[in-house]
């Protein structure tokens, strides 16, 4: 298990998911080999914490969710949700933990054949509520996703985000534990994605609600997360706080879903144009990655004092991620290689991330 | 056309409208279970049972593919076990119910089959119980096309109706049979059948009516 780190902030409270070593190996069917859809996984989620998981399609974050609640039970190792091995229990015992762990999907999952009201009364009638009940509970309800006015209106009757509140609404109404998001933005458009972002943020603000959400969509993990994880051939290749995954990736693949919303991925008309060797005549293109407190200083002005040297800036960025700036610049200098050694030990120094991308003509 | 023959031809739309009836009923209330688990019980589905559903599937096809005119004859002992007698309108209740159930059980599969399995899962995802999977989710989500596969059961059964006439069955096909064909009165002939597309035409608008009211799937305005 990932030591807990008590300065981080995503990490406060006790671990609410765990997973132990946990494998999940699908067996090979017919003419297709057997899938290791979740290879060897440790993962904490502190209680109160929103975590993502983020992956391309394939590497695993389905099933490590489904994992959680019992939909997928694991080859290897150990679930465990609020101190409940969740392999170890019987079906009825399953049922009853999942009333504890909502979840909310994709496609929202909806019946077409009830209204709002009667989607969210769902899961508590199959929980057993009394009948009477049922209108205190969701009533409130629809109140927090804001849609008191939309109570018997039918999924077809609703918007793509419509429906996902809904979906969240019928996901709270056991008042669980823990919240388990199922690429829920991904069918919808970026100004809906947000306010869900921020709906499914105040209610952990408000509630307390431990979020685990699975994404392929960087953009996401920077807004909601506090914590992440990157999935890839079903491992988990690296994991830290939101901040820190994207101040300093460190895996290829990391880096390439960092690069998709800080602007740090190189634009196709400048990789068309870079050059591997140095000649006379050529610029050095270099990556700036401004992070923490250097983020607001002048840097390109001060090497241009130091060094005499100009900078043309070619492509760049500022984002804020888990409110702090973190800047990307791709700048291109005349200097040769001894200068530019230099300017890449200065910019090192000051605790920038630098790289050396190529030359251009 | 004289008066009895009108009377004639009421009594034995009556007889008609009884066997069908009857017929749909007990048909439904065997065909219905049976289509939940065709549906619901292969591998890695909700009550798992591959093998049962494999010899279920087989029994089904072989009454289906066995032609309703040979089932008639065929299930006489059977049938007189049951009426106590193997000619008349409650004597064609008896084949008229074993054809429509398979019949009934692989439309009612189709249904279920066709709701969304992403709801299946979202079902078990808060707890729900196989059982409570097939009453809260998937019939009134298959309830449209249920009613829809129920409307085409009804029809092809008034179809069936009139063929266990020529078995002596009564109703219209018997009607038309003794009356129109034997006897040759084409008025008798053009007057059943004029019923007959009246009747199915009738049971397609009502179950057109019925499954579209259920239907929440489009916007209604």
């Amino acid at each position: 298990m990932p030591i807990l780190d008590p300065q981080d902030p995503g990490q406060q409270g006790r671990a609410i998911i765990s997973f132990d070593g946990v494998s999940k190996i699908f067996p090979s069917r017919n003419d297709s080999a057997e899938v290791k859809a979740v290879d060897n996984i440790d993962l904490v989620v502190p209680e109160g914490a929103i975590v993502g998981v983020i992956g391309k399609s394939g590497a695993g974050k389905s099933t490590l969710i489904r994992l959680i609640n019992g939909l997928e039970q694991p080859t290897h190792g150990k679930v465990t949700v609020d101190g409940l091995d969740i392999g170890s229990l019987d079906e009825k015992a399953l049922r009853q933990a999942r009333r504890s762990i909502g979840m909310i999907f994709q496609h929202f999952n909806l019946l077409s054949s009830r209204t709002a009201f009667d989607n969210i009364a769902l899961p508590l009638e199959i929980a057993g509520t009394p009948r009477k009940a049922i209108p205190g509970i969701v009533e409130p309800l629809l109140d927090m996703v804001g849609l008191a006015d939309k109570r018997d209106r039918y999924p077809a009757e609703l918007s793509g985000g419509q429906k996902q509140r809904v979906g969240i609404a019928r996901a709270l109404a056991t008042k669980p534990k823990v919240l388990l998001s199922d690429e829920a933005t991904s069918a919808l458009d970026p100004e809906t994605t947000a306010q869900i972002i921020a709906l499914l943020k105040q209610i952990n603000a408000d509630l307390n609600l431990t979020i685990l959400f699975i994404t392929h969509e960087m953009s996401v993990v920077k807004k909601l997360a506090q914590r992440v994880a990157v999935m890839e051939g079903g491992q988990i290749i690296e994991q830290g706080t939101t901040y820190e995954i994207f101040s300093k990736p460190t895996h290829a693949t990391t880096k390439r879903f960092v690069g998709e919303v800080t602007g740090g991925n190189v634009p196709e008309w400048l990789q068309a144009k870079l050059l591997a060797d140095y000649a006379p005549g050529r610029q050095a293109v270099i990556r700036i990655a401004f992070t923490g407190a250097d983020a607001d200083e002048p840097v390109l002005s001060r090497l241009t004092r130091a060094y005499g040297v100009d900078f043309n800036i070619m492509h760049g960025q500022i984002e804020y991620v888990a409110d702090h700036p973190f800047g990307t610049l791709i700048a291109s200098v005349a200097a040769d290689p001894e200068l530019q050694a230099k300017l890449i030990a200065d910019l090192t120094a000051t605790r920038n991330t630098v790289e050396h991308l190529g030359y251009v003509a | 056309m004289s008066p009895e023959l009108i009377n004639m031809i009421l009594w034995s739309t009556l007889d008609t409208l009884t066997m069908v009836a009857l017929a749909g009923i007990f048909g439904t209330l065997a065909g219905l279970p049976l289509g939940i688990f065709l549906a619901t019980s292969r591998a890695g589905e909700l009550f798992p049972a591959p093998n049962v559903n494999r010899i279920v599937g087989l029994v089904v096809n072989a009454t289906r593919s066995t032609p309703f005119i040979i089932l008639v004859v065929a299930i006489v002992p059977l049938t007189r076990l049951i009426a106590g007698t193997s000619i008349g309108t409650s004597a064609a209740v008896v084949p008229l119910t074993i054809a429509a159930t398979p019949f009934i059980a692989r439309v009612i599969e189709g249904a279920i089959r066709e709701v969304d399995q992403g709801l299946v899962e979202a079902a078990r995802a808060f707890g729900a119980s196989p059982l409570q999977i097939v009453w809260k989710v998937l019939l009134p989500e298959a309830m449209p096309a249920v009613t829809l596969a129920l409307t085409l059961a009804t029809v092809s059964l008034i179809g069936y109706s009139a063929m266990v006439g020529a078995v002596g069955g009564g109703g219209l096909g018997d009607l038309g049979i003794r009356y129109g064909y034997q006897r040759f009165m084409p008025e008798v002939m053009a007057t059943v059948v004029a019923v007959l597309i009246c009747l199915v035409q009738g049971v397609q608008s009502l179950g057109d009516f019925i499954s579209r009211r259920l239907d929440k799937r489009t916007r209604h305005s």
